[in-house]
Formats: structure tokens, sequence, C-alpha cells
């Protein structure tokens, strides 16, 4: 995606980063993500995600699923290898249900599957940018991204004051990309933006 | 909080003119049917009279089900709108008693011309002499062994339907945090799963609406009519909760609630569908002339427009109108699909019992229409007056609080 420059909030406590979203978003500053180490029911609403169209996106995939099957099958059965089974009519719908069915669904799952990781940037293999150490361990680690509109020690100042017990400025990349671990970071070689 | 219903004006006039109207349809349907001059005319009286019953007897238990699945699974999510259920399982002793005398006076009272029964010939036919297959069949269906499943499978939904509400109520003068009512009706919840098994899920429908053609079977039938009623037995418990709340009531229900709700109709209409599907597919594939003479009438036959009209009232429709997440979240989306469901149920028992004894010669006339209409009026009195007379919340239940918060 993009190398953005970021300030870096660190909660150990849901009853303190709740507050904080709210008042980081009310203060109009733009929220990169917030890496939790569960699920905590309300954050999106907090964070004021809007409700995903991945299932919009389901939907097509099981209709071109559905079409595929469908339209595959019958030119099998009617023109290209037409077969008499047990006197059965060669365009014979009621048997292709089934296999139309898993279709449709194995191509809902997969496509929904893949939407998904795209839409999250994270894929099995591909490496994202770590804001925190222990925002998979103990803490609550909210990402901000900085521009020129919001000078980066009035943020931090910010941020402290929500109640943060540590904070940073990283410049990283933002979106997912290909790589090792043990290599260094493809913007490192890059001077602050 | 105001929290007791009383029955508004208009909706006590109004199903009290469909019970007229119902009454008023029977005494006609006596008049001309049942003195009619022909067989055909006998059997139709009867025939309606059995459809309506058995449907509306069969979508009223499945609020006992959902009673006993959803407090066997300890969930909190119906507390919010419980007595609904609670009321619709309490009447279900009226119905079944409609169903039983009708029953039993088919089985024993209806004869045709010939001294045949007209909506089950196993009562008359099962001989040596007259009906080979039937006689096979005798060892289980014969009036003794129908009478007796009867009486036990009505029996104990009545008893368990007003069981589940008596408990309920009397937990809101229980101590507080009380669990002792709350583990028993886990445990009779435990004892009414195993009863619906063997009654709604297998026997019942077997013994009143499969054996209508007591030649064909299908191992998948019970499920097939438990998937059509309980689906429009949730319709119903939605129509009743959309009601309530259109008058004010049940302050506690939210859009969660009803999406929940929404969610029900949903996927049991597919799963409603892959069970008719999947009993069709079956005989459509291995081409047995003695199962397929079923669905020839149906599909091919005379009933072949209610055939396309089940599939796209019952799947159609519902695939495509509920899908949405806003359209289970909206109220008059929610209403209009619950009514086009129960409607499209009906119509699915109506071509399960119809085709056996009248042949080409069906209707849905003044006849069929004006009963379904009293029963429609006696579900709505019976149900309205019971929800009279408890609050409106379950006060006191343990999981109160839980279904406040229940996001679905």
């Amino acid at each position: 995606m993009a190398i953005k420059k970021f300030a870096v909030a660190a909660y150990d406590d849901e009853a303190v980063l709740f507050p904080a979203v709210r008042k980081v978003r009310k203060n109009g500053f733009k929220i990169h993500d917030v890496y939790t180490p569960f699920a905590v029911h309300g954050l999106d609403e907090a964070m004021g995600l809007k409700s995903t169209d991945l299932h919009i996106a389901g939907f097509i995939y099981g209709l071109c699923g559905t079409s595929t099957a469908v339209g595959f099958i019958s030119w099998i059965f009617t023109s290209d290898w037409p077969i008499n089974y047990g006197g059965k009519p060669h365009f014979a719908l009621p048997a292709w249900i089934p296999i139309t069915f898993e279709l449709t669904v194995l191509f809902a799952a997969v496509g929904m599957t893949l939407t998904f990781c795209y839409l999250n940037q994270i894929m099995p293999g591909v490496k994202k940018h770590v804001f925190h150490p222990r925002q998979s361990d103990d803490m609550f680690v909210m990402a901000i991204e900085l521009n020129s509109q919001t000078p980066e020690n009035e943020v931090i100042e910010f941020l402290k004051n929500t109640g943060a017990k540590e904070t940073s400025v990283q410049i990283a990349e933002a979106g997912w990309w290909y790589g090792r671990w043990d290599k260094k970071e493809p913007y490192e070689s890059l001077s602050a933006i | 909080m105001n929290d007791r219903f009383e029955v508004p004006g208009r909706l006590r006039n109004t199903s009290l003119a469909l019970i007229a109207v119902g009454v008023l349809t029977l005494i006609g349907g006596i008049a001309t049917l049942l003195m009619g001059h022909t067989d055909v005319d006998k059997a139709r009286f009867w025939a309606v009279l059995l459809h309506d019953s058995v449907f509306f007897t069969l979508i009223t238990a499945v609020s006992i089900f959902v009673q006993a699945a959803v407090s066997l699974a300890q969930g909190g999510w119906i507390v919010a709108y419980r007595r609904v259920p609670e009321a619709i399982g309490a009447n279900v002793w009226i119905f079944g008693s409609i169903l039983a005398v009708v029953l039993f006076l088919i089985v024993f009272t209806v004869r045709d011309a010939h001294g045949v029964n007209p909506i089950y010939k196993w009562v008359t036919e099962a001989e040596p002499g007259k009906d080979k297959i039937l006689f096979g069949k005798k060892p289980f269906l014969n009036p003794g062994m129908f009478v007796g499943f009867t009486i036990v499978a009505l029996g104990l939904w009545a008893f368990f339907g007003r069981k589940f509400r008596e408990l309920s109520i009397a937990q809101e003068s229980a101590p507080k945090n009380d669990t002792k009512i709350y583990w028993k009706v886990f445990r009779l919840s435990a004892v009414f799963l195993f009863v619906y098994a063997l009654t709604q899920m297998s026997t019942a429908p077997w013994l009143w609406i499969m054996s209508v053609q007591a030649h064909w079977y299908s191992t998948l039938f019970s499920w097939y009519t438990f998937a059509s009623a309980f689906v429009s037995g949730m319709s119903l418990i939605m129509l009743w909760v959309v009601y309530l709340k259109n008058q004010g009531n049940l302050k506690l229900v939210t859009t969660e609630h009803m999406h929940d709700l929404g969610k029900f109709m949903f996927a049991f209409s597919i799963f409603w569908t892959y069970l008719w599907f999947s009993q069709y597919m079956l005989i459509w594939y291995s081409n047995q002339p003695d199962e397929t003479f079923y669905f020839k009438m149906r599909q091919q036959g005379p009933y072949s427009v209610l055939f396309y009209a089940n599939f796209i009232i019952n799947f159609c429709m519902p695939i495509l109108i509920l899908m949405a997440r806003p359209s289970k979240r909206n109220y008059f989306t929610v209403t209009f699909m619950a009514l086009i469901i129960i409607f499209g149920h009906w119509v699915d028992y109506f071509q399960m019992i119809m085709p056996g004894p009248l042949g080409e010669h069906w209707h849905i006339n003044w006849y069929e229409i004006g009963m379904f209409m009293g029963f429609a009026g006696l579900l709505i009195f019976s149900v309205s007056r019971t929800l009279t007379k408890s609050s409106l919340v379950p006060h006191n239940n343990l999981l109160l609080k839980e279904t406040m918060l229940h996001i679905s």
C-alpha cells in the first residue's frame, strides 16, 4: 500500500481503551486500526466502522458458482457428451442440484475468504507491520495516521492524556508485503517522511 | 413499566368475526357438501376440516418445541418475548381437541356410497380380499393404533404447552434468583423433546397425513412436515411479536430480537426446501412406479399449479426477500414474509392431503378459505385472551438481563 507515519498508543485495559477511542475520533484524528489480543465486543461501533459489504460479495460469488455448475454440467450432458442414464432426460436438472449447491457454497466460501484476507491485508506467508510486540499478548494498541495537519508531539501528548501506557511514533508500511521476518522491512532504508 | 396487554376491541371484534365466518362456512359446508349428492363433495368436506385442524395444531405445537429447545440450550434471546410462544403453546389443546374430534369422526363414521372411507382408505380396505398392501400395513395402520397415538400425542402436547406456561408464571412469584423452577423446566424440556421427536417428527404425520395415501410412503415425510410446521410456527410468533410491539407492549424487544426471528424464518425456509427436494429427488431418481405416482399427480397432474406455487412461495420468495440483513430488521418485510410463509405452508399441507381423497376435483374456494379464516379467528381469539392473563415481561426470569443485552 503505502508507507505512512503513525502515532501508536498502547493501553493495558479495555475500560481505558474505549473512552480513548471515542476521544480520538471526536478530536478528528484518523484511526488506522486498533489491535487487541482478543475480540472486543462493541469496539467496531466505538471506532465507527461500518458493517461490511463482504456478504454482498459472497452472494455474487455464490451466483457465479451456481451458473458455473449449471452451465458446465448442462453443456457436458446435453451437447458435449450426452449419455442415457437409466432413461433419464439429458437435461436432468434435479440430479444436478446437489452439485450445483456444493459449487455455490464452494465459490462463496473460497471467494469470501480471499476477499476477507484482501480487505484485512492478511494472508498466510504475507507480512504486515507489527506496531507493538505485545498487541497479541496483553496490550490494546491503537495506531493513528499522522499527516501535516496533525503534528506528532500534539497527538502523542493527546494520547498520553487518554491513559496510554506507552506511546511511539512509527513510520511503517500500512498494508501487507511479501517477504520474511528476518529481512529488514523495506522502508528502513528510507529517510523519515 | 406497563407490561400488561389488554385485548383491543378491534382485535377482539376481528377475531369474533373470523370465527363467525368459520362457523357459517361450516354450516354451509354441512348443508351443501356433507348433504351433497356426490362422494367427492363429502370427501371435500372432511378433507378440508382435516387439513385446517392438522395445520393449526402443528404450527401452534411448534411454540412448545421452541420453548423446550431454548430452555434446554439455556438460551436467553427468547426471554424478551417468551410470553408469546407460551401463550400459543398453552392453546394447543384447543386445536388438538378439534383435530381429535375430526380425526375420530373421519375414522369411525365417514363412509362413501361403497362403504369405503374416503379419506383414510386403510380403515375399510385393509382386508386380505380387498387390498393386500394395506393389509400388510395393518399391524401399524389400524384404528386402534391411530386413536392411541393421536390421544397420546395430542394429550402430551396439550399438557406440556400448559405446563411450561404455568411454570414460567410461577417463576414470577418465586424467591429472587431461585433456580428450582429453572432446572425443573430444563428437565421437562428434555422430556418434551423426546415426546416431540416420537410424535411430530415421526408417528403423528405418518398417521394423520401420510396415511391419506397409504400405499405411498417416504422416510423423510415427518421431517418434511416438521420443517413446514416449524417455519410457519416461527412466522406466527413473529406476527404476534410485531402486533404486540405495535400496541406499545414488549418494550424489551428490540430489532436484535426481531432479527433472530427473521433468521429463523429465512434459515428454516431453506431447511424446508432441502427436505422437500431430498424427498422429491430420491423418488424421481429411483423412478419406482409405486413411489412416483405420488409426484406424478402433484407435479404433472391437476396439482401442478400448487406444486410450483409451493416451491416459489416457500423457497424463492424467502431466500430472495429475507436474505439481506436490513430486510430481516424491517417490520414491514418480516410481517409480509410471515404472512406469505404461513400461507405458503398452508398450501403445502393442502397439496399433501387433498390429492388422495379428491383426485382432480380440488378447490380453493369459499369453503377452504372460510375454514381457514375460522381457525385463524380462533387462534387470534384464544391467544390474545391468554396473553392478557399475565405480565408480558417474564419478571424474575433468570435470563432476563441476558435478553436485554442480546445482540443478534
